[in-house]
């Protein structure tokens, strides 16, 4: 698998497995679940500074940005404007101009509001902004995406945090064969079998948060995450045999009494 | 001569002495200027302006840097 490398826009990523940073109990378990993962892409979000307890550690103390791509996200961002103005803050904050885009259409589902996605992209990258956007399960929208310019794409598998998994495998597939890009399965996943199931359709890498932070041992589901997603990756890569309603025997009919 | 200004920092109103600069703010505060953004009257600033922007009566300052965060 070293020489498995998944490029996105020129650069070289080992690990087929992308982790948000949220939720965890403090950031001593963020740092040991990210080792595990063995990812080397970490999403982090753009906030206030504490200004009245300074006493507050700092993320990035914990996760060196010389060792890991931190990728930026626009999370909470409701509107076309929000969106835009914390890809400018993040890339202000100096890190690199990559962003993950997120342009939310609603509270309750947290799905995409993919007119808006598409509206904020095409501004970013015209300000140079290396745009992977999180969208829905929808190859016409992946396409429009990757017309105007992303370097890859990040679909739902489910709604944010919900841990349903894969809700449509088969749109998910069809959109892994309408676009030539990456394709990053972003959001849903609940357990390391959904993580190998994604990678098994042909996605290109998958991200996910609430399915390690949550779970009970969050340091021991980061590791199962790592296998799950190698595993999909080489079956993949290996081919599956097809699928039968009848059985075919596997040790030969001749030599028997 | 005015000796102190009223200022908003990330929401909070503040009154700070006249003619300190966004690296002053940002020195006062202990905020180191590695990995933070900032936003004066909606508008962004480049880390080698820190030093030559003063603040102004009324300036709205947003300080912000990166935190733990996934999807939302």
């Amino acid at each position: 698998m070293a020489d498995d490398r998944l490029v996105i826009a020129g650069r070289e990523f080992k690990s087929r497995l992308w982790v948000g940073t949220g939720k965890y109990k403090d950031f001593a378990e963020t740092q040991k679940a990210i080792e595990m993962s063995g990812a080397d892409v970490v999403t982090v979000a753009v906030r206030r500074v504490n200004i009245t307890d300074r006493s507050k550690e700092n993320l990035l103390d914990y996760i060196d940005p010389k060792k890991y791509t931190i990728l930026p996200n626009t999370a909470g961002c409701y509107t076309v404007e929000d969106a835009v103005r914390y890809s400018r803050l993040a890339r202000a904050a100096g890190v690199s101009d990559l962003v993950k885009l997120e342009v939310l259409g609603d509270e309750r589902t947290l799905f995409p509001d993919t007119a808006g996605l598409i509206e904020a992209a095409k501004i970013l990258i015209k300000e140079g902004f290396i745009v992977l956007p999180y969208t829905n399960d929808d190859p016409i929208v992946a396409k429009k995406l990757v017309d105007i310019g992303c370097p890859a794409v990040m679909p739902l598998a489910a709604p944010i945090g919900s841990g349903l998994g894969i809700r449509n495998p088969y749109n998910l597939k069809i959109l892994m064969e309408s676009v030539k890009v990456p394709v990053i399965v972003d959001a849903g996943v609940g357990t390391a079998s959904d993580a190998a199931l994604a990678m098994e359709y042909g996605a290109d890498a998958v991200l996910m948060n609430t399915a390690i932070a949550g779970a009970q041992d969050p340091i021991a589901m980061a590791e199962a995450m790592k296998y799950a997603v190698w595993a999909g990756r080489l079956a993949y890569k290996a081919g599956r045999i097809p699928r039968k309603l009848y059985a075919t025997a596997s040790s030969p009919i001749e030599g028997m009494l | 001569m005015q000796t102190s200004i009223r200022i908003q920092v990330n929401g909070e109103s503040r009154e700070w002495r006249s003619g300190a600069t966004v690296a002053d703010l940002l020195r006062d505060l202990e905020i180191t200027t590695e990995r933070v953004a900032v936003e004066v009257n909606l508008e962004i600033l480049d880390r080698a302006m820190f030093a030559q922007r003063p603040l102004k009566d009324g300036d709205r300052v947003e300080i912000l840097s990166f935190i733990g965060g996934g999807s939302f």
